[in-house]
Order: C-alpha cells, then sequence, then structure tokens
C-alpha cells in the first residue's frame, strides 16, 4: 500500500483528487490546475512535500564526505546555506538531484527525491567515506513548500525567524504561529520566490491549516503535484525520472552549473565525466515550442528526417503562457535556438522549435 | 453532478443526442470533471466515415490525454470548430455549446441500444466507488 504523509487527512477534506507518486498517495489537484499553477505566479502556493526524503550525514568527516558523494562543491557553503547538488554514479550518470543543507562543518542534510529515498540511502551508505554518521530522517520530517510572491509577506506575520533578511538558498531556524519549532529554506521549484518549511510530522497539519487561512484573503490555495510539475516545466528545472536518470549526465542535461570538476579532491563520477567533456557532448536538453498546434508529451519521439533523433522528456500546455511546451534530448547539432525538428504524436509529424528556457519569466 | 435525461450515455462517458438521423456527441459531466481542466481538443475532419468504437479525437487535459470512442457508426456531418480555441467550453458547457461532432449515422436504432441516464449514473456511482 502507498504510504501518506502527516497531511493526507488535509488533503482529503479539502477533496483533493489523489494519485500514486513515488510510492506515496498525494494530492495531484484540488481545484483545478490551471487555477493552482496561477495562483502560485501571482499570489502563492502551500503545497505538501512531505513525500521527499532527509538523509543526514554527522560526524568530523562529514564535509570531505558530501563533497565526495555530491557534485558541487559543498566546501563553499557557510552554516545556514544549502545549495542544489546532484549524487552520480561512477559511470556519471544521475542517481539523484538533491538539495544539501549545511547546519555546520560536521552537520549536513541532503533532500532527496521521493520515489529515491531507499536508493539513495543504500548508495550513500556504500559508498561514504570516513567518520560519519548516516541517517535516513525522512520520517522526521514534513515539509511544507510556500511558493509564491505573497509567501514572503504572509510568512513573516507567522514566525519570529528573519524570514525577510533570508537570502536564496539560505535557512534559519525559527518557531511558527509561536507553538513549533521548524527550519525555513528560502528554496523551491517552481521559479517563484517561496519557502520550504521543515517541522515534526505532528505540527504540520496546523501549519498547513494556518498558512492556507492567513494567506485566502490574498489568494493563497493548497497546490496539488499537477501545478508542481506545470510550474516546474515552465521553468525547465528538471524532474528525476524524466530529464534526469541514471541513463543521463548532467552536463548533456544542461546541469554543467551545478558540476565543479575543478573542486579539490575526487568525487563520484568525476573521471567519467570528464572523459565526456573530452570527447564532446553527443546529445543536449532542450526547451521547443509547437510550430504547428499539438501538445508534446513524455515519451514522444523527436523525429528529424523520417528519423527518431531523440525523445520528449516532459511536455504540456503551459498554464501562464497558453501554448504548449516541451522539453526533450535532441543531437547536439539541433540544440541551437531555432533549430527545427518534429514530434511524433499519436503518429502524426508536429513541426516544433528549440526556444531560450527558462519558458517563462517573471 | 448533472445527467440530462434527452441524451443517451457510453461507457467511455461520451453522451449521444438523437434527433432523426443525426447524433450530437460530446464528453458527459463525470468525464469533464475527471480530467479537469481541458487544454486542447484533437477534432475528425467532416466526411470521415467512422464505425462504432473508432477512436475519432482526443481531449486532453494539462495532464492526461484522452481518445474519444465513436458511441454510433456513421458519417462525421459537423464539428465543433470553436473547441479549437476555446476547449474550455467542454468543462464549462459539456451538454451543450462543448459538443464535439455530429454523426449522420448508418443506423439510428444503434444508439438507442446505449445507456439511459438511470443506467449511466449507476455505472458512475460505480466506476468511482
Amino acid at each position: 500500500m502507498a504510504k501518506r504523509t502527516p497531511l493526507y487527512e488535509e488533503h482529503l477534506r479539502l477533496n483533493a483528487r489523489i494519485v500514486e507518486f513515488g510510492g506515496w498517495d498525494m494530492p495531484v489537484m484540488y481545484t483545478g490546475i490551471i487555477e493552482e499553477h496561477t495562483a502560485v505566479r501571482v499570489s502563492a502556493g502551500v503545497f505538501d512535500v512531505s513525500h521527499m526524503g532527509e538523509i543526514e550525514f554527522t560526524g568530523p568527516d562529514a564535509l570531505p564526505c558530501v563533497n565526495y558523494l555530491t557534485v558541487n562543491n559543498a566546501s563553499s557553503l557557510v552554516d545556514g546555506q544549502a545549495q542544489y547538488s546532484i549524487l552520480l554514479n561512477e559511470r556519471g550518470t544521475v542517481v539523484d538531484d538533491i538539495i544539501v543543507y549545511r547546519f555546520s562543518g560536521n552537520r549536513f542534510i541532503f533532500v532527496v527525491n521521493a520515489s529515491n529515498i531507499e536508493k539513495d540511502f543504500a548508495w550513500i551508505t556504500s559508498h561514504k567515506k570516513g567518520n560519519v554518521k548516516i541517517e535516513n530522517r525522512s520520517d522526521d520530517f514534513a515539509l511544507i513548500a510556500f511558493q509564491g510572491p505573497k509567501a514572503i509577506s504572509i510568512l513573516k506575520g507567522l514566525t519570529d525567524a528573519n524570514v525577510e533578511g533570508l537570502e536564496t538558498f539560505h535557512f534559519a531556524q525559527g518557531s511558527f504561529n509561536k507553538r513549533d519549532t521548524c527550519i525555513f529554506a528560502r528554496t523551491g521549484y517552481t521559479g517563484e520566490d517561496g519557502f520550504e518549511i521543515f517541522c515534526s510530522p505532528k505540527a504540520a497539519p496546523a501549519i498547513w491549516q494556518d498558512l492556507l487561512e492567513k494567506g485566502k484573503p490574498q489568494g493563497v490555495m493548497p497546490v496539488g503535484l499537477g501545478a508542481r510539475d506545470t510550474l516546474r516545466m515552465e521553468m525547465k528545472y528538471s524532474l528525476y525520472g524524466h530529464e534526469i536518470t541514471d541513463e543521463t549526465n548532467p552536463l548533456e542535461a544542461g546541469l554543467g552549473w551545478v558540476v565543479k570538476l575543478d573542486k579539490p579532491g575526487d568525487f563520484l563520477g568525476k573521471s567519467a565525466l570528464l572523459k565526456v567533456k573530452q570527447e564532446g557532448l553527443k546529445r543536449k536538453l532542450v526547451g521547443f515550442k509547437m510550430i504547428e498546434k499539438s501538445i508534446p508529451r513524455s515519451g514522444c519521439d523527436i523525429v528529424a528526417d523520417n528519423q527518431k533523433v531523440g525523445f520528449v522528456t516532459s511536455g504540456t500546455m503551459s498554464p501562464s503562457l497558453k501554448e504548449p511546451i516541451g522539453i526533450g534530448y535532441v543531437p547536439a547539432a539541433l540544440a541551437q535556438e531555432g533549430s527545427k525538428f518534429f514530434i511524433d504524436i499519436r503518429g502524426a509529424q508536429r513541426q516544433a522549435m528549440v526556444v531560450k528556457t527558462p519558458f517563462y519569466k517573471r | 453532478m448533472e445527467f440530462p435525461d434527452d441524451v443517451f450515455y457510453t461507457k467511455e462517458h461520451e453522451w449521444v443526442r438523437v434527433e432523426g438521423k443525426t447524433a450530437t456527441i460530446g464528453i458527459t459531466d463525470y468525464a469533464q470533471s475527471q480530467l479537469g481542466d481541458i487544454v486542447f481538443v484533437e477534432l475528425p475532419k467532416v466526411g470521415l466515415e467512422m464505425k462504432k468504437e473508432d477512436t475519432f479525437g482526443v481531449v486532453e487535459s494539462v495532464k492526461s490525454v484522452s481518445d474519444c470512442f465513436a458511441p454510433v457508426s456513421g458519417k462525421v456531418v459537423e464539428v465543433n470548430e470553436d473547441l479549437t480555441d476555446n476547449p474550455a467550453m467542454l468543462n464549462e458547457d459539456c451538454y451543450g455549446d462543448g459538443w464535439i461532432l455530429k454523426i449522420e449515422m448508418k443506423d439510428a436504432g444503434e444508439a438507442k441500444k446505449l445507456m439511459k441516464t438511470a443506467e449511466y449514473q449507476a455505472f458512475v456511482k460505480e466506476e468511482s466507488a
């Protein structure tokens, strides 16, 4: 049976449509994907992302261990700072994409994708280095994302943490509504300003209700996984299992900016990536729009000269732009802005063109 | 949820309104509410000959793609072009302005074998249980 987050009863009360995602019963939508998506772009939305996992590193060698397991430079972090990073295997392909939180020089937490928690934990414990304790703390945290331009003004009235002073990708501890101790991180997956709030599972329902109640006059809504997906697609953010998998490397996925090949010391996947870089990329992840009206979907073939040359990793009707958008892998020669190719949609070849991303700009 | 009495229903959650030899076809209130925001409709060409259960088009919501199946055999005589620019009409008025197409039926008796309101209501109840 699928697992349930501490907010499951809240979702039922809000008449959410529940679907299974990564082994969890999660709300895909409450009132409608477009309405929820728009709320996040113009006001703010509250998301249950408690299904995501938390893996904790403690001990004197926590920092070198994190640096060995991840591609970004964890040494550049200060206490209370976070960074987007990637776990690679020896082949240089992606085990997972994660956010690394530094609490202190000997304490870090990785936030990992729900469907990868067990895989990541096994991977990390079998590849760890030095004197470090690794714990899967996923059941100790609920995680609520509060995203959108109005999130800051609403949240600052609900906490004693200096959320306004937090820079992007920084976090602070504080109390919520004078009641629950939380961690407020200025991170998210929507392209909007916003926060991810870590709390105890027990505290989650009241925090969820408070955010919705306080935000309601300003148009704040609960937002399901459906709009979470369309929001991240408009930003061309990768989703594990789609843009990045254990068959893709971060360079072809356009995540080269995360990979610090010149950081001191070795890291998992480094030699494989150096080889990829030396040989040059064969394919690249691009964002495209349709010239012929039709919606590209994950798994559609990308075709040029009547031959399959790539595939669509994600596609949807963009609620903000009101036109279809797609993300996919194409040969490097077709990856420049303006390049044209076809998407096979139900057997019909529909023309598409590479565009600048993110698709949506504030 | 609305289940008007002047139409027949299919297990694919379409409705058929019969006037003489002409069948007007759309999707039901249950179908549109299950799909959510409808953002794209692919319509067949006028003149297409269809057999019952052939797929004739596609209705897409933000997240999903659903085939439409011919509830009766016949020839497409009209399609609702307005849906191309305004697919949300399928959510707003699925039994009225959100009709999808009209078929000239080969055998008008075919439609009468489809479900009537009470039968369809029971079917939906079972399916959503």
